[in-house]
């Protein structure tokens, strides 16, 4: 891995207007990112967890160019700005809606070539997709055939033949295993392993699921309410957590052979509004630990006691 | 590592001929299959009227005026002797003309309108709506009858008018169709990779938004009819003496009280075409939704 | 035995008739739940795990579905040959549901406490009011704070969990005997899943209802359910008490299926993925029906193997031939 990051997110902020007063003008607003921090380096798997609300999806969004940021910036090594369109490719979670159902799959497979290399002859994009299909193992003779005549690993694995066709640098992953059996996600998981170790591709997995992101990523980032509240080497997060909002979404994470325990709570067990956000440290409401201190905003930084490269969202001292 | 893939499929793609599946999956609803019985019988008639109309349909015979349906004249005859029956079949030709005009040309003008006005949205899109709610706010039947009167009284001006009155009804629907097929994900995707607007719309916008399209076509074509029968109801379509299934209901209601056939078995023919049309358009709704691929 | 039990389901058969062929969706499912147990079925997609809770419950479309074999009985009584009129009365009194998606349960257009009093009355002789004090109450049962918003939202208003809390409260309403959960917790978040498991377990003792949890999710069974029955391709092919099936199992899909998890393996290590896929239910072999994944086949597995008890209790079965010789040694 060289030096410098190929990408740095600074201050990222997305808001979506969602309410309008008399005069059309906004008074409401969704605040989806609230000020990320992120910087990718070549090469590694970056994972990021967070539950329904914090903002991960809106990130991929934003990377991937479908939504504009409201502030902040995104800078490449080579550049300003997002990465164009061959350089990205983004796989979605869904391996049924993301693949257009009236066309066979080659054609499918090959469309990021024949929208960025205009000029390609019908023959090349084939082949072109023959060879992308090849990588994940799905047969020549199957391309003239339909995405609902494969099941969902395959159709996964489609999309993943898509992504890879323009040869890009990134490949952004949005839950690409959510929706698949758990013997079908154990081999696309495989693959993608494989395909990372063949290409040096680096990967931006974004998960809800803890375990997948453990197993797959050298860094994690966890978020809450469109931020990055703590980030670092997948083991010292995932193992060793600082920040109260990570410990407590490994504590709830289901495990083999652990019966559920714990009380029933009445208050505090979802995420706050994100349209009119809450002052000071945004997990103060539902954190045990809150104390004097938290009703000021809390930076990312490296908190002494874990690694220079392990930032926490939180100003209290943990042992 | 190498990773095996068994070949196998997720859906069980049905054996076999897909027209064979196609019928299997008709026969399932006995109402569209009497739908598609009377298309398929009204079709027949259109095309093959002078091999089956027992007399000539333009015949005057003054000495057999009004005369009720017997072994001769199946449906009785009209004011100046001619057979019903037979006006009825020729009568197919005018009615079933219009719908098989209409409705393709309002389809496929609306449809590039609508796919068009949805995809790129901003000011042509405004200025296509407003331009579509004006025409759908004057009521159709007089928006018709206007344009018909304006044109001149013919055939084929009552199409044009039918037409223009229906386009804004496929202009709504095919931008309907492409404001949700644009938030799909393939539709995103395509954007992911610097797909332009007319790439969506080629590629993705317009094959997706056919199969709805199609079947509202389907429902359509009774309404033409209806339409149509109405125009000639009022005059403003096929011109006397040829048989037009309006014209004859009209005329018929001067003589309703003691020669009842006279409108009865025209109005017939219209309610039983439309209705063979709704029916078998309902059950096309169901055949086209891809839940049901397979079973 | 069959009468005590709250459900119990021997040997069903069941296919989907389509064109040329039928979907062999259930291939003899053998299932009990006895009176305050918790029992889980876990499968992947295909097992036919909600097929089977379906099925009992008549909700399939009739005429899309053909039974071919088997019984299923709740406390005794025939849920197969039943009339719709008596299942009506089971449904929502003695044996409830709750479903994966909470928002497709209850109408977006009308306000939540308008719904659960509609409910409560169909199935209890209350009035309009006492039917709200009702709603309230069993709403403050499940640990809402804030009854009467809840009852005054809509349910777009309301986040995943708090609606999950709103369809339990329906359905210990009529305090059922059952209550069937069709992964319910599959789509929220592990936060509030952690809760809606805990409200279930905590209602369920209290109110002494026995709960068939279906699930894919095998960390999830393990945590919650007594005993676990765990099917593949239409069968139950492994069941017992759940510490013990997830501990050692005996079944190679149950044995794969655990090893197939993330967390088995060291980080970016190759995980033991299961070789080949679920069969086509169209066209499922004469034998066993994981034989062509299987490590462990051999020329026995040709022909079906039955479900045998591993162990003197009886109190875990497997269907396998290679376990079947090893017990048998």
């Amino acid at each position: 891995m060289s030096g410098e990051p190929l990408m740095t997110l600074h201050d990222l902020q997305v808001r979506f207007p969602v309410g309008k007063d008399w005069l059309g003008r906004t008074n409401e607003q969704v605040h989806a990112l609230n000020g990320v921090d992120l910087d990718i380096r070549e090469g590694e798997t970056l994972g990021v967890v967070g539950e329904s609300g914090c903002g991960k999806t809106t990130l991929a969004q934003v990377l991937i160019g479908l939504v504009e940021p409201s502030g902040g910036r995104i800078r490449r090594r080579d550049g300003e700005g997002r990465p164009g369109p061959g350089r990205m490719q983004i796989v979605f979670q869904d391996p049924q809606s993301s693949l257009d159902p009236r066309l066979p799959v080659w054609r499918i497979i090959a469309e990021p070539l024949m929208i960025q290399r205009r000029g390609l002859g019908r023959a090349e994009l084939r082949r072109a997709a023959a060879e992308a299909a090849a990588q994940v193992e799905i047969p020549a003779d199957y391309l003239d055939r339909f995405p609902h005549e494969f099941s969902g690993g395959q159709r996964q694995r489609i999309a993943i033949a898509r992504a890879l066709i323009s040869q890009p640098e990134v490949i952004l992953l949005d839950e690409p295993t959510s929706a698949l059996d758990i013997s079908v996600q154990a081999q696309i998981l495989n693959l993608l392993n494989e395909l990372q170790r063949r290409r040096s591709l680096t990967f931006i997995l974004i998960s809800h699921n803890v375990s997948v992101v453990r197993h797959m990523s050298d860094r994690v980032a966890v978020m809450y309410l469109g931020q990055i509240v703590e980030l670092g080497p997948t083991e010292a997060v995932l193992g060793a957590p600082r920040h109260p909002y990570t410990a407590l979404l490994l504590e709830s994470l289901p495990r083999l052979g652990v019966p559920v325990a714990g009380e029933v709570l009445a208050n505090g067990t979802e995420l706050p509004s994100n349209r009119i956000l809450p002052s000071g440290c945004f997990f103060r409401d539902r954190c045990p630990l809150a104390q004097a201190g938290c009703e000021r905003p809390q930076v990312l930084q490296p908190r002494p006691g874990a690694g220079p490269e392990h930032a926490v969202r939180c100003h209290l001292k943990v042992t | 590592m190498a990773i095996a893939l068994a070949a196998e499929t997720a859906v069980p793609v049905p054996a076999g001929h897909p027209l064979g599946y196609f019928w299997y999956r008709v026969r399932q609803s006995p109402l569209t299959l009497a739908g598609l019985a009377i298309i398929l019988v009204v079709l027949a008639v259109m095309l093959l009227a002078p091999l089956l109309a027992p007399h000539d349909p333009n015949l005057v015979d003054l000495e057999h005026r009004l005369l009720p349906p017997s072994a001769t004249y199946w449906f009785g005859t009209d004011e100046v002797g001619r057979d019903l029956f037979s006006r009825i079949l020729f009568g197919s030709r005018q009615s079933v003309s219009v719908a098989l005009f209409v409705v393709p040309v309002a389809g496929v003008l609306g449809s590039l309108l609508g796919s068009f006005s949805g995809s790129v949205g901003g000011a042509a899109d405004t200025v296509i709506m407003r331009a579509t709610d004006i025409v759908m706010s004057v009521p159709s039947l007089v928006l018709t009858m206007a344009l018909a009167a304006a044109l001149g009284p013919s055939l084929f001006n009552a199409m044009l008018a039918i037409t223009v009155v229906r386009i804004p009804f496929y202009v709504r629907l095919a931008r309907g169709q492409a404001l949700l097929i644009r938030e799909l994900n393939y539709t995103k995707a395509a954007r992911t990779f610097g797909a332009s607007r007319w790439h969506l719309v080629r590629w993705h916008v317009l094959r997706n938004a056919l199969p709805p399209i199609i079947v509202q076509a389907t429902l359509d074509v009774g309404g033409t009819i209806l339409m149509a029968a109405a125009l000639g109801f009022i005059g403003l379509g096929a011109q006397q003496p040829t048989a037009e299934w309006g014209a004859m209901v009209a005329t018929g209601r001067n003589y309703i009280l003691d020669q009842w056939w006279y409108s009865a078995f025209p109005g017939c023919a219209i309610l039983v075409t439309a209705m063979g049309c709704n029916l078998f358009g309902d059950g096309l709704r169901d055949l086209l939704d891809p839940r049901q691929k397979g079973r | 035995m069959s009468e005590s039990s709250v459900l119990s389901i021997d040997n069903l058969r069941l296919e989907f008739p389509i064109y040329r062929g039928a979907v062999k969706a259930l291939n003899g499912v053998t299932l009990r739940v006895e009176p305050r147990e918790i029992v889980g079925v876990v499968g992947e997609s295909g097992s036919g795990k909600s097929v089977t809770a379906m099925a009992v419950m008549r909700l399939l479309v009739p005429g899309s579905y053909q039974v071919t074999g088997g019984s299923a009985r709740f406390l005794g009584q025939d849920l197969l040959a039943a009339s719709e009129r008596t299942m009506l009365g089971l449904r929502g009194t003695q044996v409830a549901m709750i479903f994966q998606e909470p928002m497709t349960a209850l109408n977006p257009t009308r306000r939540v406490g308008e719904q659960m009093v509609e409910v409560i009355r169909r199935h209890r002789r209350l009035g309009r009011s006492q039917a709200r004090d009702e709603a309230v109450a069993l709403l403050r049962d499940m640990h809402v704070a804030d009854p009467g918003r809840i009852q005054q939202s809509y349910p777009f208003e309301l986040s995943g969990g708090m609606r999950q809390r709103v369809m339990l409260a329906l359905a210990f309403s009529c305090r059922p005997q059952l209550l069937i959960a069709d992964e319910p917790t599959t789509a929220l978040d592990v936060t509030v899943q952690r809760q809606v498991l805990l409200l279930m377990r905590e209602k369920a003792r209290e109110k002494n209802a026995a709960v068939l949890f279906i699930t894919h999710d095998m960390a999830v069974v393990s945590q919650f359910c007594d005993r676990v029955y765990v099917m593949y391709a239409g069968a139950v092919v492994e069941d017992g008490p759940t510490a013990e099936v997830m501990a050692a199992p005996r079944h190679p899909y149950t044995i794969a299926l655990l090893q197939a998890l993330p967390d088995r393996v060291a980080s970016r290590g190759a995980i033991a993925a299961i070789p080949g896929s679920v069969p086509d239910l169209t066209q499922l072999p004469a034998g066993c029906a994981f034989a062509s994944r299987c490590p462990w086949v051999r020329e026995a597995c040709r022909t079906r193997p039955p479900m045998v008890p591993l162990d003197a209790g009886g109190r875990r079965h497997a269907a396998c031939w290679a376990v079947q010789d090893e017990v048998g040694r």
